[in-house]
């Protein structure tokens, strides 16, 4: 928080401010002091905020000729494709949209890794962000249900019966969440309703993670305690905004390339055959972003314990900044650290290639290693490295390290290394 | 910066590399004929639309419906562009159920430009027991539903064969090299010299296969060339604007000692 007290010039200002701090508020955003050394991955907080808007804006406009019934859901959405004005743009941007927040998701929990932005004092900031992480699949899951094409319908039946494997309840909460004996119409309109919701639940959340970011600002990627406002700090308007339009420019530009020139190629080729309850695809895979979780789900023999193994995979995360003992938050300083990381990197892609496989013979066996490794990093390793790790010297501050005064940090590094 | 680029382009790749990979796992490799609307700058030939929805009308839809298209689509820009006029006469040919009347009697009447095209049979089980227990497919968005999409299609057209001496095949079922399993319920659909294109274009299998692969594509993705040509001017007006952008954000940051 910015230190010096806002008063507006005029005098309205003034009286709406005393009665609504709004123009405080705004004038904190602009001010609010950011590390000038962010380097671009730091970015994709604001791209990400920039794919939540467009996935609420594009599917407000298809729930309005979307029609969520068994019967006629898959004549809508072609309807949409063929009938709407634009129709096709809008729903090419929302099924590319979501691969898109996925893929930006992904880097931005990646760039928190790295730099070790979890820690103290910002683990608040990083539980909201993994519950935004999980309520964003489940309305993917959801969303991707809508069409009732092949993949929907039998992805659908997949997922919620892995809650049967809950002990003694477990029929009962599959058939509670289906409304009825089997996926069917009324799965269907309850997936719309909570798909509708949920956006907004990780809309709220995504200004608490925000407001949670500015009481202790912004991590960077030397990882030390800034003075706020510095000259370590450049205002975030218009540095920081500009930065991030730039960045966000050419995210659109991928973007872009995927509605316009391969908007099917993230999807499956089954979903665009209407569900068929009396006929399973041969393979059902979820989309890409699952795929390292349905990994860790087969990989486990057993139904229940593979459902717990898949959740734990995620809470794991949720309780990272204290798995993470380590004083030392940015990679930059951690070399071991650094090498486990991209150990954990491909170990992740390994388990998302291995998901879409089928689950048999050398795929199988790959997908096991990979899921324990992937426990082993976070529930070993990073203990481990935490205790015994020799970290490099950490910069006082960000000018203080090099002689030129310049904060690049390969300078850092390479003078460390020295 | 430079880093940031590689990185941003390491991702696309690996993304379109790997679901490509995962998308091309075929026994045979699916032939492509050369399609004119694949590309940046990918356009349907009218001319060929046009006879492929001869070809189709004429042979496929003896059994496949196309259930989401609508007679008015034939005249459409960016589709095979009869005139309204003869997109008229082309409905009228079909024969749709209307009603009830003011006596409450449902009749029947020459379909019109917005009626949907008119399928073959009454119903999905009349289709599916009219050909030996196989449904043949709506045709609709076939091309978007399979695998390989207009390779795929054009690659079972093309891929019926004598079955190997080791496979026996029972009645009504014929073997295809392309089709997964290799066994297919649906004959050979085109034989050379089954329809008569107006503008004297050759009656090969080949050319025929083309041709109706070609409309099928359009069916399932009639808005192909909007999304081309609107593709090709968002991403120019990104890339101008990215670059004044880039300018803009090195002026300002000029004042900071710091690079971005």
């Amino acid at each position: 928080m910015s230190d010096h007290e806002y008063t507006p010039k005029s005098k309205l200002g003034k009286w709406f401010n005393d009665r609504l701090p709004l123009l405080t508020l705004s004038n904190h955003l602009q001010e609010y002091p950011t590390p000038k050394n962010l380097n671009y991955w730091w970015t994709f907080g604001g791209i990400l905020t920039f794919c939540l808007i467009t996935q609420i804006i594009t599917g407000l406009i298809l729930a309005m000729h979307y029609v969520a019934s068994a019967d006629l859901a898959f004549g809508s959405v072609e309807h949409i494709m063929r009938d709407v004005n634009y129709g096709w743009l809008m729903r090419y941007v929302h099924a590319n949209g979501a691969s898109m927040f996925f893929l930006a998701v992904y880097i931005h929990i990646f760039r928190s890794l790295y730099y070790g932005s979890y820690k103290s004092p910002r683990e608040v900031i990083w539980i909201i962000g993994m519950i935004i992480y999980f309520l964003m699949m489940a309305t993917a899951f959801m969303g991707y249900v809508l069409p009732w094409g092949q993949m929907s319908f039998w992805g659908a039946t997949v997922i919620t019966n892995l809650f049967s494997a809950i002990p003694f309840v477990g029929e009962s909460v599959t058939n509670w969440l289906w409304g009825g004996y089997a996926v069917d119409n009324p799965t269907l309109t309850r997936f719309y309703s909570l798909h509708y919701l949920f956006p907004f639940l990780i809309f709220g959340l995504v200004i608490l993670h925000i407001w949670a970011l500015h009481v202790p600002g912004n991590n960077n990627p030397i990882g030390i305690d800034l003075k706020k406002p510095s000259k370590d700090t450049v205002p975030f308007h218009p540095y920081i905004v500009i930065k991030d339009i730039f960045a966000l420019l050419i995210f659109l530009i991928v973007f872009a390339f995927f509605v316009f020139y391969s908007p099917n190629i993230l999807g499956h080729a089954d979903n665009y055959i209407e569900a068929n309850p009396l006929v399973t695809p041969a393979h059902i895979v979820p989309e890409w972003y699952l795929l390292p979780f349905y990994a860790i789900l087969r990989s486990i023999p057993d139904k229940l314990f593979g459902v717990i193994a898949m959740f734990a995979a995620i809470f794991v995360l949720v309780i990272l900044p204290w798995l993470d003992t380590s004083k030392v938050r940015s990679a930059i300083f951690r070399p071991l650290y650094k090498q486990f990381y991209w150990f954990l990197v491909a170990d992740v892609l390994i388990l998302g290639y291995v998901g879409a496989m089928p689950a048999e013979g050398l795929y199988l066996l790959v997908a096991r290693i990979a899921t324990a490794y992937y426990f082993l990093h976070f529930l070993v390793i990073l203990p481990v490295l935490g205790a015994k790790e020799k970290t490099l010297d950490v910069p006082l501050s960000l000018t203080e390290p090099v002689l030129g005064g310049s904060t690049n940090e390969a300078i850092i590094k390479k003078k460390k290394e020295i | 910066m430079k880093n940031f680029f590689k990185s941003i382009l390491f991702f696309t790749i690996f993304l379109v590399y790997g679901f490509n990979t995962i998308a091309a796992e075929q026994s045979h490799k699916l032939l492509d004929p050369g399609w004119s609307f694949k590309g940046f700058f990918g356009k349907f030939d009218r001319a060929q639309l046009q006879r492929g929805y001869q070809v189709y009308t004429e042979v496929c839809a003896a059994c496949h419906s196309m259930k989401y298209l609508s007679y008015r689509n034939l005249s459409q820009p960016g589709g095979p562009e009869f005139s309204e006029q003869q997109a008229k006469i082309i409905a009228s040919q079909f024969e749709v159920t209307d009603g009830p009347n003011s006596e409450g009697d449902m009749f029947t009447r020459p379909a019109r430009l917005s009626d949907k095209f008119v399928g073959p049979y009454a119903n999905d089980q009349a289709a599916t027991a009219a050909n030996g227990g196989a449904y043949p497919p709506d045709m609709s968005v076939l091309v978007k539903a399979r695998k390989g999409g207009a390779d795929y299609i054009y690659s079972v057209l093309m891929g019926y064969e004598d079955p190997p001496s080791d496979i026996t095949l029972d009645d009504g079922v014929y073997y295809n090299k392309y089709m997964p399993g290799n066994k297919i319920k649906m004959s050979q659909p085109l034989m050379a010299g089954a329809v008569e294109y107006a503008d004297g274009s050759s009656t090969s299998e080949e050319q025929m296969a083309k041709d109706v692969v070609a409309f099928l594509a359009w069916a399932a993705e009639p808005h192909l060339e909007a999304r081309h040509k609107l593709g090709f001017r968002a991403i120019i007006y990104l890339l101008i604007l990215t670059v004044l952008v880039y300018f803009s954000m090195k002026k300002l940051w000029s004042r900071i000692e710091s690079k971005v």
